[in-house]
């Protein structure tokens, strides 16, 4: 199981995408995904190894890394990745149950069981908040964490078994700093698309119910 | 996901693109995304821990890396390869937007529909004309600023395009001026004077196809105010002959590229 199964799965919701979610779709597989596997994983790959602290107390360096780096920065984002992506799936499964519906009763009960319309519309919905949501989420819960976005080249540590202060440095600060502002400019753009699409598709079922109430009207 | 996910995506781009935009795909996948990935990471692999400092100062390594290496030389070309590859999707997109509307035309049983079935739809491989012309253009106006602005970046980054053996060092907690020995230089510059060789061949293709775009672009408007005062019909046959030999020339390219690749 890797990245693959989860660029499949998004290939795999794209067929039943508007054309924003498509350009969605496009973002997180180029900008976020692709980014993430082949730059964004290495800067991070030795960063325990490579954070070092000004003392030789045995434990030291261990302690201050785990209290200023409770979860990795590469993880958190792994995670918002899989948390966003995997929002598109009810779309999937819904299609997957009308299909079977279909199947079961052996007659056609929807025009197309892939057309964004009835529950399907509202199901689809729900994702785009939810895919919205954990964008923010996340991003509120990395800045939360970290205390903005900015990696510094030096934290100060005095946790035992750290005698006094000791001043410890990170491993490409800037490299990694250039990198989170990259992953939430990507984020925010992602969120703003769900946030387009979720408007657009909204002002589309508003416009065709009152034109369905204006012609029942003339009727 | 992957660089070989990427050539995928890209490779269905091939198909609607002129003879020089067939060769771009092929110098960027072949002379810059393979060169990265088989041989320049293994390059730069092990660029922090093989970076020495004369001190014993902890911190003093990590804070001279930082500062002459902001951002490492194999990053800002994996980022450079990402942008200059997006603007293909634009034509992509372009392309499956055209051919889900011809799709719709068929379903809807449109008489000046002209395909016999879906199939030949997927199939079926769009001119460069009208709005396509538009967006190809486009495309290929952004991969020149993509290619421009990352080669600026990298210039005015690193002083150059040479990795200096020995960089001298007082940053705090450094103590004085210390001498730091960077790993493999000769091997790193040989590879960056590479990828800026073949980024500016990259360049120069891009610029010959947009004027062999802008050239065709005006000369169809030339011959189409031709057209309306002379002989339409004979024009038009010359045309049609002209554009088979065109998609002969193209198809035996895409064929040599296909070669290539494979």
């Amino acid at each position: 199981m890797t990245w693959g199964f989860l660029c499949d799965l998004l290939s795999g919701v794209n067929k039943y995408s508007t054309g924003i979610g498509r350009i969605w779709v496009a973002v997180v597989l180029i900008f976020r995904l692709l980014v993430y596997i082949v730059a964004a994983e290495n800067i991070w790959k030795y960063e325990h190894d490579e954070f070092e602290c000004n003392i030789r107390q045995p434990g030291c360096e261990n302690v201050c890394f785990d209290h200023f780096f409770p979860v990795s920065h590469i993880r958190l984002w792994a995670l918002q990745l899989i948390m966003v992506s995997t929002s598109s799936l009810l779309v999937t499964f819904h299609v997957v149950y009308r299909e079977n519906r279909e199947k079961r009763h052996n007659q056609k009960l929807y025009k197309s069981p892939g057309e964004i319309d009835g529950g399907l519309l509202c199901t689809y919905l729900i994702s785009l908040v939810l895919k919205a949501g954990f964008e923010i989420v996340f991003l509120v819960l990395f800045y939360k964490l970290y205390n903005g976005f900015q990696v510094p080249h030096l934290v100060i540590c005095d946790i035992r078994p750290c005698p006094n202060t000791v001043d410890c440095y990170i491993s490409k600060p800037t490299e990694k700093t250039i990198f989170l502002y990259f992953l939430v400019a990507s984020s925010c753009l992602c969120a703003v698309l769900n946030v387009s699409e979720l408007s657009y598709l909204v002002c589309k079922c508003s416009v065709q119910r009152c034109l369905k109430r204006n012609i029942k009207k003339c009727q | 996901m992957d660089w070989g996910a990427l050539h995928t995506i890209l490779g269905g781009v091939n198909k609607h693109s002129t003879s020089i935009g067939k060769i771009w795909l092929t110098v960027l996948f072949i002379f810059r995304i393979m060169i990265l990935v088989v041989a320049a990471e293994r390059v730069w692999g092990d660029e922090q821990d093989d970076f020495i400092c004369n001190t014993l100062q902890p911190g003093c390594k990590n804070v001279c890396y930082d500062h002459f290496f902001p951002i490492s030389h194999i990053r800002l070309w994996a980022l450079q390869l990402i942008f200059v590859s997006t603007p293909a999707l634009l034509v992509a997109m372009h392309v499956a937007y055209r051919r889900h509307e011809k799709k719709r035309q068929f379903r809807k049983g449109d008489q000046k529909c002209e395909y016999k079935d879906i199939e030949e739809i997927r199939r079926q491989r769009f001119r460069i004309e009208g709005s396509l012309w538009w967006t190809y253009t486009s495309s290929i106006f952004f991969r020149l600023v993509f290619e421009a602005v990352f080669m600026y970046a990298f210039y005015f980054m690193y002083d150059g395009f040479r990795m200096p053996r020995l960089m001298k060092c007082n940053a705090w907690p450094c103590p004085n001026t210390v001498d730091c020995f960077v790993s493999r230089p000769t091997e790193k510059t040989v590879f960056t004077i590479f990828m800026i060789a073949v980024s500016s061949i990259c360049i120069l293709l891009n610029v010959a196809e947009l004027c062999y775009l802008l050239t065709k672009f005006f000369l169809r408007r030339s011959k189409k105010g031709g057209n309306a005062k002379h002989h339409p019909n004979h024009e038009n046959k010359e045309e049609t002959k002209q554009n088979e030999m065109n998609e002969l020339i193209s198809d035996s390219c895409q064929n040599t590229v296909i070669g290539f690749s494979s």
